[in-house]
């Protein structure tokens, strides 16, 4: 077996049968990575010379017989949205070219702490924005079951590169979807967790009240694995919430006996992709046939979540992206008349197209005059979109539905057309809105051999249930096994 | 039209961005289809519904106002564009 195959949970126990090194690992890693990443594009710096230290860190304690945790000498990704000391961290963006922080995200620092080993960062669209990796300042990654597709987004370097095998896992972040459509598109595992699970802290903002770090893995074990390491409280984020981590490989049970799942109508709408409604309704009836309690709910105000979240999102934004201002950090125009002018050539020069459409649209709803129109609006029906949610889960222990309305699309499709780009998400922004945890799962695929995904949604802090449904699904089906073929 | 290429100019102001004349022409295009969409959220009467900021309830924290470590100097300022003696540097905004 091809090592560059393994999930972490399988090479975890190769390490401490001393049958393989992660020096081994990661070499066989970076070898696979000179020979595919040429076509995928996964990643935007390697780090090979801290990589190797890692490794040999690892193996070292491993030698010595030592306990140790399940990431020890594991290699993976990270998007480039997350704060790595002195590594280079642009978060997509040619405003941030050359940024090397001067600290870790939090998630950064508990990783290295559990030992893993850091292969290097990979692309996503700039600051986050976008559905397709297409507006990433650094090039374009592509799908690796179709070179022709994107590999979705915001977070398509970490699902590519998990989905190609140029890494054992990775995280993401997830705003509007931006873990979940990915791994949908790639035929890989991507959590999202209830906002205040993880830690923030050092994680490039796009929307602060939406953002959440999450892992996307080649199964549901190495999503728990993931989990138990990134989740908990942390002082410097006072968004993220003080209760008690569970240990999340504990919620991965094979049954689904006796479990309520609901199926919100309003997800399987007219005009849907016929292959996905196909293998997400074959998934809910297996889950029925294993024994839980299948049932339609509504949630009456999901047409509305797009509109909402746009408002929302692109607002917060013009105000966190305030920052990049050619002073502190990044990028500074040449050539410019006075601070005012310094900063505007700055943002212009430094910014994409995409960028700059929502900064202008977050700073339009922000505006005097238009401020309760847009944004106090946005903020009430957000708050019907999750008594939605609310009024659901008393009933149900957690909500099945296609991750994305289709697989993944052309290179180039939606690019001219910003509002088809953004329905896109309109399964996976409810979520974000009502600040609950979702997972998509690899389900099945269509004629053309691309990969769909199934959508379990819990309530806040429940991680542990959808993580369970997750689980009994792939444990008696094989599509999280499939890999496309790349040489 | 919700939006033409004035609005366009004034928001670009506030937002400090230059913009070429393609970019204002297409923005002002691309924001009228946007907002036109948004105004969806008008089907729904809302005047008794409360916003939500925080999806989860958010606190303030506190913590004790004591002395501890911070960044020091030389790695904040390792990314400016310009430093000096210790400060950023920024063109004269005094004359």
């Amino acid at each position: 077996m091809e090592w560059t195959r393994l999930t972490a949970h399988e090479a975890h126990e190769k390490l401490m049968k001393k049958s393989l090194s992660s020096l081994e690992l990661t070499q066989s890693l970076y070898h696979w990575i000179k020979n595919v990443d040429s076509k995928v594009a996964a990643y935007l710096t390697l780090t090979e010379e801290e990589a190797y230290q890692q490794a040999q860190w690892a193996d070292e304690r491993i030698a010595k017989g030592e306990e140790v945790p399940e990431l020890t000498g594991i290699p993976l990704a990270l998007k480039d949205i997350l704060c790595t000391k002195s590594m280079r961290t642009t978060c997509g963006s040619k405003i941030l070219e050359y940024f090397r922080p001067p600290y870790d995200a939090t998630v950064v620092r508990r990783l290295r702490e559990s030992g893993a080993v850091f292969l290097g960062k990979v692309n996503m669209d700039e600051f986050a924005m976008g559905s397709s990796t297409e507006n990433s300042g650094f090039g374009i990654t592509r799908n690796p079951w179709d070179f022709n597709r994107i590999p979705g987004g915001s977070s398509g370097g970490s699902a590519a590169a998990v989905a190609a095998d140029e890494c054992i896992a990775s995280l993401g972040s997830d705003t509007g979807g931006s873990v979940r459509q990915p791994a949908a598109c790639c035929g890989v595992v991507g959590l999202k967790p209830t906002y205040g699970r993880v830690s923030r802290f050092g994680l490039v903002a796009f929307a602060s009240s939406l953002d959440q770090i999450g892992p996307i893995t080649k199964d549901v074990t190495d999503c728990a694995i993931l989990m138990n390491v990134i989740s908990g409280h942390d002082a410097n984020d006072s968004t993220s919430v003080d209760i008690e981590v569970p240990d999340y490989k504990r919620a991965l049970i094979n049954d689904v006996k006796g479990m309520k799942l609901g199926i919100p109508k309003e997800y399987f709408v007219e005009g849907m992709d016929r292959d996905v409604e196909r293998a997400v309704w074959e998934a809910i009836k297996l889950l029925e046939q294993w024994g839980a309690s299948i049932k339609e709910v509504s949630l009456p105000h999901t047409e509305y979540a797009v509109a909402t979240y746009y408002i929302i999102c692109t607002a917060e934004a013009s105000s966190n992206l305030a920052r990049y201002d050619g002073v502190k950090y990044g990028h500074r125009a040449r050539g410019y008349d006075g601070l005012i002018d310094m900063y505007a050539k700055t943002r212009a020069e430094g910014f994409g197209p995409e960028v700059k459409r929502r900064i202008m649209l977050g700073t339009y709803v922000l505006s005097a005059g238009y401020y309760d129109a847009y944004y106090r609006k946005a903020q009430q029906v957000r708050t019907l979109i999750k008594e939605d949610f609310d009024r659901a889960f008393e009933g149900y222990d957690a909500l099945l539905t296609p991750t994305s309305p289709t697989p993944a699309f052309v290179i180039g499709e939606k690019v001219k057309d910003p509002l088809q780009m953004y329905l896109s998400d309109i399964f996976t922004i409810p979520v974000n809105l009502a600040g609950i945890p979702g997972v998509s799962i690899p389900c099945g695929f269509n004629g053309g051999g691309l990969p769909i995904g199934l959508q379990i949604i819990g309530k806040h802090f429940d991680e542990e249930k959808i993580l369970r449904v997750a689980y009994t699904y792939e444990q008696r089906t094989d599509w999280h096994l499939k890999r496309p073929q790349l040489s | 039209m919700k939006i033409g290429v004035k609005d366009v100019e004034y928001v670009a102001r506030l937002a400090r961005l230059t913009l070429s004349d393609e970019e204002r022409d297409e923005f002002a295009v691309q924001l009228n289809d946007i907002l036109t969409y948004m105004d969806k959220l008008n089907e729904l009467d809302t005047k008794e519904v409360e916003p939500t900021s925080h999806a989860v309830p958010v606190k303030n924290v506190f913590r004790a106002d004591g002395v501890r470590e911070s960044l020091p100097r030389e790695p904040s300022l390792g990314n400016a564009p310009e430093a000096e003696k210790g400060f950023y540097k920024v063109p004269r905004i005094i004359e």
